[in-house]
């Protein structure tokens, strides 16, 4: 479905990403596991088309992303919930959800996926008319998502959803990110959390410094010495 | 001050209050979605006003069809601006380039249209609007006062309707607070940020075509006085904030026709001691507000 082949980015000087090479196939959960700095937001900005890349190529269902310009690429059935989050604070819970929908043009169909939204994330009912900016932590990363379902996206890229969160909401996220993938929904989950990360998943790629080090079956790489010492803490 | 004088003046400074507000539209709009104080914008409402002059007395259009035509051809003239000279520099370089550019571009258009047209005042035809008194009970105002204010009414109730009620305003509002995140709904932003400088420039080249009336006088440098007070009035109510642009805009316009008509040397200064005496009170001015995120 998503193919990332060989893909280069710089920022400046700095080599972000090198040979970076990564496959998603429909109805997966894939998660790109690895520290602060390693890649993996630049990795999912790439194929957001948020940065454009050196070299290299990301083909989703057959089509070149590297060609298409950001503003389309939703249009395609990708969704991306961003790293932090990056609601729109000085708007209301239900003005968010509507820009989620922005793409789309079926107004029934869009009700549809509205009052879905608040059953997968029932607090987003009770705070519709609130601004976004008001929201607890847990409930920003929530409305993220379910801005991002509005969509009604083939495949979701998800930034690092347990960032700053308490351990019980992050448990909640990640049930409701397996729930998403239940009902249809690819999900290409970026995260430093590689434990829960590596539970629900399929299968994973670990990145170091701008390269893919290691990729397998999520619950091997759950196993593996090397991956236990870096990053599940021994 | 009588009551009945009081009442007079206050429709008289709301009408050159209701004009501050549309131009400082245009620049807390733009401020908001890129980040730029636009001072090419205050020339922008000269253009607007040279031409419906032009229209008006050359193809002898009426008030109405003339006031659409300034302000699709300010609209026009906007993006044009926003194309060919901000959006070369626009996420490439520093936004000190940018100011100096937008003054260079303010420049240009001064003395293009003082090269092109000539320095010499013009006079819209007069009957475009006739100026009669009108009393409301025993308030004796005129109707091109009225007019104004009327007209900019207007504007500014369809202005907030584009901006929340159409997808455009909700586009323009999304890519004001976050571009990155604008671009993951599948906003077109430099379609979005152009849109918005076509809908500032029209507003600034409506306030062009009723000032140019309300004074009979337009030329190159018409822009220059009025930009600074609209700016003014667009910091005074917490720029980047609409509603803060409208008040302020209103406000000014108030507060110098009244010290006007109790001592007018002060009237050029007062607006600016307002806005220091505001900005010591509250420095994101009136309506402007902190954004608290959560991270």
């Amino acid at each position: 479905m998503l193919k990332i082949t060989n893909l280069n980015v710089y920022y400046g000087g700095i080599h972000a990403l090198s040979d970076v090479n990564i496959e998603v196939n429909e109805g997966e959960i894939v998660t790109l596991v690895g520290a602060n700095g390693a890649g993996k937001t630049s990795t999912l900005r790439a194929i957001s088309g948020l940065v454009s890349p050196a070299s290299g190529s990301i083909e989703f269902e057959g089509k070149d992303l590297i060609k298409t310009p950001s503003h389309k690429i939703p249009y395609l059935g990708i969704s991306h919930v961003p790293e932090g989050r990056r609601i729109f604070a000085n708007m209301s819970v239900a003005e968010n959800l509507q820009l989620g929908a922005y793409c789309r043009n079926d107004k029934e169909e869009i009700a549809k996926d509205y009052d879905a939204v608040f059953t997968k994330f029932p607090r987003l009912k009770e705070r519709l008319r609130q601004r976004a900016g008001t929201l607890s932590g847990g409930e920003q990363q929530m409305l993220a998502m379910g801005r991002a379902l509005m969509s009604r996206p083939k495949i979701m890229l998800l930034d690092e959803p347990s960032m700053g969160l308490a351990p019980i909401i992050v448990k909640e996220i990640f049930s409701i990110i397996q729930s998403i993938n239940q009902s249809g929904t690819t999900v290409l989950l970026v995260e430093q959390n590689a434990n829960m990360a590596l539970s629900i998943a399929n299968r994973a790629y670990v990145i170091e410094t701008g390269r893919i080090t290691l990729e397998g079956r999520a619950s091997d790489l759950l196993t593996d010495e090397s991956v236990k010492k870096a990053y599940l803490g021994g | 001050m009588t009551l009945v004088e009081f009442l007079q003046q206050l429709i008289n400074g709301l009408s050159l209050g209701s004009v501050y507000a549309l131009i400082a539209l245009g620049y807390t709009m733009v401020y908001g979605i890129i980040g730029l104080i636009n001072f090419a914008h205050c020339d922008i409402y000269m253009v607007g006003a040279y031409i419906g002059f032009f229209v008006s007395t050359d193809l002898h259009l009426p008030f109405v069809p003339t006031l659409i035509v300034a302000m699709l051809g300010s609209a026009i003239a906007g993006v044009l601006v926003e194309r060919f000279a901000y959006k070369p520099l626009l996420r490439k370089a520093s936004s000190i380039s940018l100011l100096i550019t937008a003054m260079g571009v303010s420049l240009l258009l001064e003395n293009g249209f003082n090269a092109v047209f000539g320095g010499s005042p013009r006079s819209y035809p007069h009957n475009i609007l006739t100026q009669k008194s009108i009393s409301l009970g025993p308030v004796r105002t005129d109707s091109l006062h009225l007019i104004i204010l009327l007209t900019s009414v207007v504007l500014m109730v369809l202005l907030q309707i584009v901006i929340y009620k159409t997808k455009i305003g909700k586009a323009m509002r999304a890519t004001s607070a976050d571009k990155d995140a604008a671009a993951l709904m599948g906003i077109n932003v430099n379609a979005t940020i152009s849109a918005t400088f076509a809908i500032g420039s029209a507003l600034a080249g409506a306030a062009g075509v009723l000032v140019g009336i309300l004074y009979n006088s337009i030329d190159p440098y018409m822009g220059i006085q009025p930009g600074i007070k609209a700016f003014t009035a667009a910091v005074f109510g917490g720029i980047g904030m609409i509603p803060g642009a409208f008040l302020g805009g209103l406000i000014l316009g108030v507060i110098e026709t009244f010290v006007t008509a109790w001592y007018s040397p002060l009237s050029g200064a007062i607006g600016f001691i307002v806005l220091i005496v505001i900005l010591i009170i509250k420095p994101s001015g009136l309506l402007g507000k902190k954004v608290s995120e959560k991270v």
